[in-house]
């Protein structure tokens, strides 16, 4: 029960801290979804790290590195830290320019007055909130199962021990699972811990309050008091994780305990026995998903809350050395959790329910090898970095829907100010209500999901570059790259059976070598070609129009 | 300055593709995977590259840049 008390106090505590920042709000639609432009370096780091880092980067890079080992931090962290900033520092940067001179608030307004196309936003706002909304089911999923393992019992030779509620507390549906022999069974549904869906619908609530009254304002603070929350919490949890599972007299030969133990087949990239291993191609063509921060939507908006352009400087030196902060003990934790010191100690049962949902890796370690006080406390960090991308993502959702359709398509003069922002909020309501309702549908892997989403958004990287790069760019070559983008996403998603083939690649045979790639890669070539070849063949915008856009035309 | 800074980042993408650590099992001190170690750098350097780029490749006559102060909000 104390760490569901830590976990409801650390909610008030983050609800309290919205209405807070809502008592500064400037009644203006500006000030709810842009937080008037006047955020600062250190608040614009917070916030934006906060909403890159979410469920996946604990969560699932805990239960990734588990499952395929230490080269995980390789394949998206250090990739990341090169990539994310350099988005922030090319497209970031002059998109707060354009932004600030020309009085955008979503990327739409841009794409449509860079492309001179009305249309063009008719095509991109399905695609951009469905691909938002997967990435909104990843941390509202997660949240649900974090928190439940973290209340759950475990099992014992009458049943489940030593959970927070008792069989019986909640309804039926709530509690039952499917136990191994296909029946229904208590230990393998809630395990007398918090119901997921209870869990799920419970930080729901939470971010929609606070964003709901707080705006971005509200948001910049909660991601900056989660940012610190998480962080801080991780690296206590580390420690103390290496501690117990070394089990040592110092630190440091806890450490050294702790990795010794970890399987071969962890350790390094190569094929180890019936581990297959990874592609050195793969490898390389998972550098792509991170360009997906380049068509973040909710990135967007942070990026335009900037106070200056100045104001980016520090996001873009620190972003890579606080990803190294998070990720390189996540993964750590993940690989030792694969040894026998951990793995090998577990009852079949739970070894069963982690190799089938590694997203549960971390609070299983958590909850075993440390105290309920410390468990109940990074179980908050945890939440604190799952919601501090859900908030930034419901808020950018009711934005666009306000600005990019209601107010883009109905009567401009009838809507007031006031009535933008309700209609922003009202939104958000819905769109929270969505996203709960289809994560009650069974998950599919945190990382495997992630993974699909960012690479939606990456195929959109090149129309995003070309725009502010590429002045031979023209609408119909915009228009071909986002069909491309879309179709080749589309068709790759079904060939993976829709993300239920988890290890699933586009595979190249060359001289009787079978190369495979990330699909990511092959999305990017087809809406990068469709970009190019279209604009090449089609009439290129006019010199005025250009000089908006570019210093020299 | 600014080629080398953009040469940086070229170098750093390289440099990434660690092949040659690919089935190295090696703990350095004897906890730290050195492919872990290996891209634990490659964020630091990534920083370091930035931290660069701010200062020698920072694009110039951006709008509202001029005379804001600082400090954060």
């Amino acid at each position: 029960m104390i760490p569901l008390i830590i976990i409801a106090g650390y909610l008030a505590l983050l609800l309290g801290l919205g209405l807070f920042s809502s008592r500064l709000f400037r009644g203006t639609s500006r000030d709810y979804m842009l937080a008037s432009h006047s955020i600062g370096p250190v608040l614009l780091l917070m916030s934006i790290f906060g909403t890159t880092m979410t469920a996946f980067a604990l969560v699932g890079s805990t239960g990734e590195a588990f499952k395929e080992g230490v080269g995980v931090y390789g394949m998206l962290a250090s990739s990341s830290g090169i990539i994310h900033s350099l988005c922030f520092f090319v497209l970031g940067i002059r998109l707060w320019s354009f932004g600030h001179r020309y009085g955008y608030t979503t990327q739409i307004q841009f794409f449509r007055d860079r492309l001179q196309s009305d249309r063009i936003g008719l095509l991109l706002f399905p695609i951009l909130v469905g691909l938002v909304i997967p990435y909104l089911l990843i941390g509202v999923m997660a949240s649900g199962s974090v928190i439940n393992s973290m209340t759950a019992g475990r099992p014992g030779p009458d049943g489940v021990v030593d959970g927070a509620f008792e069989q019986g507390t909640f309804p039926e549906f709530l509690e039952m699972g499917q136990g191994p022999d296909g029946r229904p069974s208590f230990a393998a549904g809630s395990a007398g811990g918090l119901p997921k869906q209870l869990a799920s619908l419970i930080i729901c609530g939470v971010v929609l309050i606070y964003v709901f009254f707080g705006g971005m304002r509200g948001t910049a603070w909660a991601n900056t008091f989660q940012t610190i929350v998480f962080m801080v919490l991780g690296i206590v949890t580390f420690s103390m994780i290496a501690m117990k599972l070394g089990g040592k007299e110092s630190f440091l030969e806890s450490l050294r305990a702790a990795s010794a133990a970890i399987p071969q087949d962890k350790l390094i990239r190569g094929p180890v026995g019936d581990h297959p291993g990874l592609s050195k191609l793969k490898f390389l063509t998972y550098m792509f998903v991170p360009l997906s921060v380049g068509m973040f939507p909710h990135l967007f908006q942070h990026w335009l809350t900037a106070r200056s352009a100045r104001s980016f400087k520090l996001p873009v030196v620190a972003h890579p050395i606080f990803i190294m902060i998070v990720w390189v003990p996540c993964v750590l934790i993940g690989a030792w959790a694969a040894s026998d010191l951990f793995f090998g100690s577990l009852p079949p049962p739970l070894q069963a329910k982690l190799e089938a949902n590694p997203n549960i890796v971390l609070p299983v370690m958590v909850k075993k090898l440390t105290n309920p006080v410390l468990g109940g406390f990074l179980t908050a960090g945890i939440l604190a970095a799952i919601m501090s991308s859900l908030d930034s993502q419901f808020l950018c959702l009711g934005t666009m829907f306000t600005e990019d359709i209601v107010k883009h398509y109905g009567p401009k003069d009838r809507i007031s100010d006031r009535q933008s922002v309700l209609i922003a909020r009202l939104f958000i309501i819905g769109i929270v209500a969505v996203t709960y309702v289809l994560s009650l549908f069974e998950p599919r892997a945190v990382f495997t999901l992630g993974v699909w989403c960012f690479s939606g958004f990456a195929s959109l990287f090149p129309l995003v570059f070309a725009c502010i790069y590429w002045k031979r760019l023209t609408r119909a070559g915009a228009y071909a790259s986002i069909i491309a983008a879309f179709g080749s996403w589309c068709y790759l998603f079904a060939e993976s059976e829709f993300a239920r083939n988890r290890s699933y690649t586009v595979n190249f045979t060359l001289g009787g070598v079978t190369y495979e790639t990330m699909p990511v890669a092959s999305m990017i070539l087809a809406s990068t070609a469709a970009l190019v070849l279209v604009s090449l063949i089609t009439r290129p915008p006019d010199r005025e129009h250009l000089s908006r856009f570019f210093d020299s035309v | 300055m600014k080629q080398v800074v953009w040469g940086l980042v070229i170098l750093l993408v390289i440099l990434h593709h660690d092949v040659w650590l690919w089935d190295d099992p090696t703990l350095v001190g004897g906890f730290m995977p050195i492919t872990l170690l290996y891209h634990a750098g490659i964020s630091i350097a990534a920083g370091i590259t930035w931290f660069l780029a701010t200062r020698y490749a920072w694009p110039e006559g951006l709008d509202g840049d001029a005379g804001i102060p600082e400090a954060d909000a």
